[in-house]
C-alpha cells in the first residue's frame, strides 16, 4: 500500500508519502491563496526527490479547512431552497430560525413547508403532501434556485419522505443539488437541518474545489484516486465528499491525532497538537479522537456534526511573550513567524526565540536571542508548561496516569514530564502527523437510531448492521470492518422499552 | 392590577434560570426561548403579574408541554397549540382564564406559558407549582394541597383535542394523561387542571419567574465580565456550593418510562480527594458526599456548568465535564409531611430520612 496524504493548514500544506505503513518522506510548501498551487508544489516537491519513482500510488488523501473557512468567512457560499417536511409540526421554528442574521441573508434562497415526517416510532406524522413539494419546486426554479436542502421530522429513523421528496423536485430541476438531512445523521431537526443547509450553501464551493484537487493530482503526474478526509478521522472518496463538503469541517485537527497515534503506535492516550497559535488537547481512544456528543457551533449555526472534542488554548510555537510580567499568548505572530520573530531579524518575542536561546531548537539566529539567560528561559518554559498541563488536565477523563503524545510543529514547549501524565512521548515526524493522519485514514459507517421492543443485545446487532452496511457503501472492505463506537440510551417517557443505539464502524479502504 | 412587561433580555434570562432551576431534568429550555424571540420579532410581548393581584373567583389557566425530550427535538415546541389547549379548556369549563401560569418553572415548562400568552393576550403569573422541575405531574403543591386533579386537556399539532374529564387522583392524571401524549407520539400540549384565583394564592409557589430571571440575569452577567457565574448565583440566591468536580461516570438505565441512572464526580479545587455520586430520575434526586447524603429533594440540586455556570442536564451530560453543584432551598410547601410524602426522597424510593442540606 502506498498513499499520499496532504494536509492543507492556514499556513503549511504538508504532504507525506506513506509505503507499506512507513513513512518514506514528509515535505511541507507554504499554502497558496488558492489553495491548489500550493497543493502541486507540495506534490511535486514529494516527486522531485525520486521516492514516487513512477511507483503506483493507491491514492491521495487531502485534508482540507476550505469548507470551514468558507462558513466563517462568508464567502463562496450558494443560495439555498429549504424544503422542510412536517407540517403541521414545528411550524414556528422554521429553517434558518437560529442562524445568526449575515448568514442567512447570504444563504437563504427561499422557505418552503409541507406536509409529512414520521414519529419516533416509524409510524407516519403526517403523509407526504407530494402536490406541495412538486409547487414548491417550481417555485424554487423560478427563483433561479439550484441547491435545495430537504428536512423531514424524524429523518434519521426514516428517510422515506426525504427521498420521495427528492425525485419529486429532481423532476422539476433536474440539475438541482439535492442535499437531505437523513444522510446528515443523528436527531435533532434543527441542528440536522441547519447541517443540511450548510452542506447546500457549500454545493458550488465542493464541486470546484475537488475538481480543483482532481487537477492538481492529474497536473503533478500522479494517478491516484482522490480522497477527502472527514472529521471523524476517516475518509470519503472524492464523489461522496463533493455531496457531503460539511463532513470534513474539522478534518485537521482530526487527521493530527490519529497521525499522533499512529506514528506512537497507541490507540489510548492524550494527543497536543502545538501549532504556531494553538495548541489543541483531545483524547485518543482505540486510535481515534473521542468525539464531542454536543451541539457544535460553526460560523455561528449550531449543528450535532462528528467532531472531535477538542480544547483548544491559545499557546503555539508563534505565541508572544512578553517577560515583566512573564505572559505566554494568546496572541501569535502566526504565519509571519519566520519574520516577525526576534531571532529571525523581527522585533516580537515569541515562544520559538526562547526555544533557540536555550537550544531546544537549532534554527534562527542564536546570536540574536544572546540576552535571554537560563533562568528566563526556564520560567517562560514553566508558563507554556502550566498552560498545556492545566488544558491536559481538564480533558482527561481518567483519575490515573495516562500517555501524552506531543505533536505539531510547536511540540519543543511540551516538557517531558507533566503532572497526570505517565510519559511524554516525542514522535518522528510530528510535525507532519495531520499529513500522515490523512494518509493512513479509513472509511467509516455510523447508525444513530431508536430501536424499540428488542433487547438490548438485538438493538446492538441491528445498528450495527446497518454501519456495517454503510460503510461498506462508502467504500470500506467488509472483511476488514471493526467497531469503534457502540452506545446505548435508554430513552425517558417513551413507551416499548425505547433505546436510542449509536454504533460506528471503520474498514480500510476497498480495493478498486 | 400591577403587571410587568418583559423585555426580551428579560425572557433571555428567564430560559438560562429556568434550566438552572430544571435541577438536571425539564428540557432545555433553548426551543421555547426561539419561539420567544420570533414572537417578540413579530410583535408580540407578555407580562408578568403577582397571582395576589387577582380576585379570588378569577380563573387560572396552567401551562405544560408533556412527553419526551427526544421527540420534542424532532417536533419542536409550538407556541399556537400551547395557546390552542388553553382555548380548549376554557371551552370545556365554561370560564376565561384572567391569567396563565407555569406547572413547572424548571426547565422548557418554565417559559411556555409566556409562548401561549403572546397569542391569548394573557398575563402570565410569577407562580407556579413545582419550584423546579419533577418527573410526574402529581409532584406538585397543588397536588400536596389536594386540589381537584381534573379536567386537563391535551392538544396536538395536527388538531387532536383530549379531555381527561375526571380522575380520583394526581397520579390518574398522570397515568391517563401519558397514555393520550404517548398515542399523539409522546408530545402533547396540556392544559393542566384549572385553578380559580383563591386556590393559586393559597398553594402556589410564588415568585419563582422572577427568581429564574435574576438567576438567569446573574449568570448572564457574569459571563460578559468573565466573572464567576456559579458565584453570580450564589449573591442573588440563598445557595449553598456543594461540590466542585469533573464528571467521572455517567450510569444509565430507562425504567418505567423515566431515566435513572447515578452521576459520579471526582472533586477539584478544595474538593481534591474528595467524591460526590447523585441519583437521578430525570432530575438530581440525592446526592452523596463520599457515600453519606448530602443534599436531596426537595432541596434544588442543581448541576452547572463550572465556567459557563449554566445548567447541565440528566439526559445530556458527559465525561469529563467540569460541574459545580450547588443546592437551592426547597420551597416551604414540600417541607409538610404531605409535602415530603409527595416528593421527598421515599417518594423516589430512597430509604433515607429528608434532611435539609439548608439545616446544617
Amino acid at each position: 500500500m502506498r498513499r499520499i496524504g496532504i494536509d492543507v493548514g492556514g499556513t503549511n500544506t504538508d504532504a507525506v508519502l506513506i509505503e507499506e505503513g512507513k513513512v518514506v518522506r514528509a515535505v511541507k510548501a507554504p499554502t497558496s491563496e488558492d489553495v491548489t498551487t500550493g497543493i502541486l508544489d507540495a506534490l511535486k516537491s514529494l516527486g522531485s526527490t525520486g521516492v514516487l519513482g513512477g511507483k503506483r500510488i493507491d491514492g491521495v488523501m487531502i485534508g482540507t479547512t476550505h469548507f470551514i473557512n468558507a462558513v466563517v468567512q462568508r464567502r463562496h457560499l450558494t443560495r439555498v431552497a429549504a424544503l422542510r417536511l412536517g407540517m403541521p409540526a414545528s411550524a414556528s421554528l422554521p429553517p434558518f430560525c437560529d442562524w445568526p442574521e449575515d448568514l442567512a441573508e447570504l444563504v437563504r434562497g427561499g422557505v418552503w413547508m409541507v406536509e409529512g415526517g414520521h414519529e419516533y416510532d416509524g409510524r407516519p406524522f403526517m403523509p407526504l403532501d407530494e402536490a406541495a413539494v412538486t409547487k414548491a419546486a417550481q417555485e424554487m426554479k423560478a427563483k433561479g434556485l439550484k441547491s435545495v436542502a430537504i428536512s423531514s421530522i424524524f429523518s434519521p429513523l426514516d428517510n422515506s419522505h426525504e427521498k420521495r421528496a427528492a425525485e419529486l423536485v429532481a423532476a422539476v430541476i433536474p440539475d438541482a443539488i439535492i442535499t437531505c438531512s437523513s444522510d446528515l445523521g443523528r436527531i435533532g431537526l434543527l441542528e440536522r437541518e441547519n447541517a443540511g443547509l450548510l452542506n447546500a450553501a457549500l454545493a458550488d464551493l465542493s464541486r470546484d474545489t475537488i475538481a480543483a484537487f482532481e487537477k492538481s493530482i492529474a497536473d503533478s503526474g500522479i494517478a491516484a484516486p482522490l480522497f477527502i478526509t472527514q472529521n471523524d478521522g476517516t475518509v470519503a472518496e472524492a464523489h461522496q465528499a463533493r455531496r457531503l463538503p460539511v463532513y470534513s469541517f474539522a478534518s485537521g485537527a482530526t487527521n493530527s491525532m490519529r497521525g499522533a497515534a499512529y506514528l506512537s503506535g497507541l490507540a489510548d492516550a492524550m494527543v497536543v497538537d502545538v501549532g504556531g497559535t494553538t495548541t489543541d488537547v483531545g483524547q485518543l481512544k482505540l486510535g481515534f479522537p473521542r468525539e464531542a456528543n454536543s451541539v457544535v457551533k460553526v460560523g455561528g449555526v449550531r449543528t450535532l456534526f462528528r467532531m472531535p472534542d477538542l480544547l483548544s488554548i491559545g499557546l503555539g510555537g508563534g505565541s508572544h511573550v512578553s517577560l515583566d510580567p512573564l505572559k505566554v499568548g494568546p496572541v501569535s505572530v502566526g504565519y509571519r513567524l519566520l519574520k516577525d520573530a526576534v531571532a529571525f531579524g523581527g522585533k516580537q518575542l515569541t515562544t520559538t526565540d526562547v526555544a533557540i536561546a536555550s537550544g531546544r531548537l537549532p534554527i534562527g539566529d542564536k546570536a540574536k536571542v544572546a540576552h535571554l539567560d537560563a533562568a528566563t528561559c526556564q520560567k517562560v518554559f514553566a508558563e507554556a508548561a502550566r498552560l498545556a498541563e492545566e488544558a491536559i488536565d481538564r480533558m482527561k477523563t481518567e483519575a490515573g496516569d495516562v500517555p501524552l503524545i506531543a505533536v505539531g510543529g510547536g511540540a519543543f514547549l511540551i516538557p517531558d514530564k507533566l503532572p497526570g501524565v505517565s510519559k511524554v512521548i516525542h514522535v518522528e515526524h510530528g510535525d507532519c502527523a495531520n499529513a500522515v493522519g490523512a494518509a493512513i485514514a479509513q472509511v467509516s459507517g455510523e447508525c444513530d437510531q431508536i430501536f424499540r421492543d428488542m433487547t438490548r443485545t438485538e438493538a446492538l446487532a441491528a445498528a450495527q448492521g446497518i454501519a456495517n452496511d454503510r460503510a461498506v457503501a462508502a467504500g470500506a472492505d467488509r472483511a476488514t470492518l471493526s467497531t469503534i463506537e457502540s452506545e446505548d440510551m435508554p430513552l425517558a417517557y417513551l413507551p416499548g422499552n425505547s433505546v436510542r443505539v449509536r454504533v460506528r464502524v471503520v474498514g480500510d479502504v476497498a480495493a478498486t | 392590577m400591577s403587571q410587568r412587561e418583559l423585555s426580551l433580555d428579560d425572557i433571555e434570562a428567564l430560559a438560562v434560570g429556568a434550566w438552572v432551576l430544571g435541577t438536571g431534568g425539564g428540557g432545555n429550555p433553548y426551543l421555547p426561548l426561539l419561539n420567544m424571540r420570533a414572537l417578540y420579532r413579530d410583535g408580540h410581548r407578555v407580562r408578568l403579574m403577582d397571582a395576589a393581584d387577582l380576585a379570588d373567583d378569577d380563573w387560572v389557566g396552567t401551562v405544560a408541554n408533556m412527553g419526551a425530550p427526544l421527540v420534542g427535538q424532532e417536533r419542536l415546541t409550538d407556541s399556537l397549540t400551547l395557546a390552542r389547549a388553553v382555548k380548549l379548556m376554557e371551552r370545556h369549563i365554561g370560564h376565561r382564564f384572567a391569567a396563565l401560569m407555569s406547572m413547572e418553572i424548571g426547565g422548557a415548562n418554565g417559559v411556555r406559558p409566556f409562548m401561549a400568552a403572546a397569542h391569548l393576550d394573557l398575563p402570565v403569573l410569577d407562580s407556579d407549582t413545582m419550584g423546579r422541575a419533577y418527573p410526574e405531574a402529581q409532584m406538585t403543591s397543588v397536588s400536596v394541597g389536594g386540589l381537584a386533579p381534573y379536567p386537563l386537556t391535551a392538544v396536538d399539532v395536527r388538531g387532536f383535542e383530549s379531555i381527561v374529564h375526571k380522575v380520583p387522583t394526581w397520579k390518574w392524571t398522570e397515568r391517563v394523561a401519558r397514555k393520550i401524549c404517548v398515542e399523539y407520539g409522546s408530545v402533547a400540549a396540556t392544559c393542566q387542571p384549572p385553578r380559580t384565583a383563591a386556590e393559586v394564592k393559597q398553594w402556589g409557589i410564588h415568585g419563582t419567574t422572577t427568581k429564574a430571571i435574576a438567576i438567569g440575569q446573574a449568570v448572564r452577567e457574569a459571563q460578559r465580565r468573565h466573572e464567576d457565574p456559579v458565584a453570580a448565583i450564589l449573591s442573588v440566591e440563598p445557595g449553598k456550593l456543594l461540590f466542585r468536580g469533573k464528571v467521572v461516570d455517567v450510569a444509565r438505565r430507562a425504567t418505567e418510562g423515566f431515566l435513572r441512572g447515578i452521576l459520579k464526580l471526582d472533586g477539584l479545587d478544595d474538593c481534591r480527594g474528595s467524591a460526590m455520586t447523585i441519583n437521578f430520575q430525570n432530575e438530581w434526586i440525592v446526592s452523596f458526599r463520599d457515600g453519606q447524603p448530602l443534599a436531596m429533594t426537595p432541596d434544588l440540586i442543581c448541576v452547572l456548568d463550572s465556567v459557563s455556570g449554566e445548567a447541565v442536564g440528566s439526559e445530556t451530560i458527559r465525561y469529563g465535564q467540569r460541574v459545580t453543584v450547588i443546592a437551592l432551598p426547597p420551597p416551604a410547601v414540600f417541607l409538610s409531611p404531605r409535602g415530603l410524602d409527595t416528593v421527598g426522597p421515599r417518594a423516589f424510593g430512597y430509604d433515607i430520612d429528608f434532611r435539609s442540606v439548608f439545616d446544617s
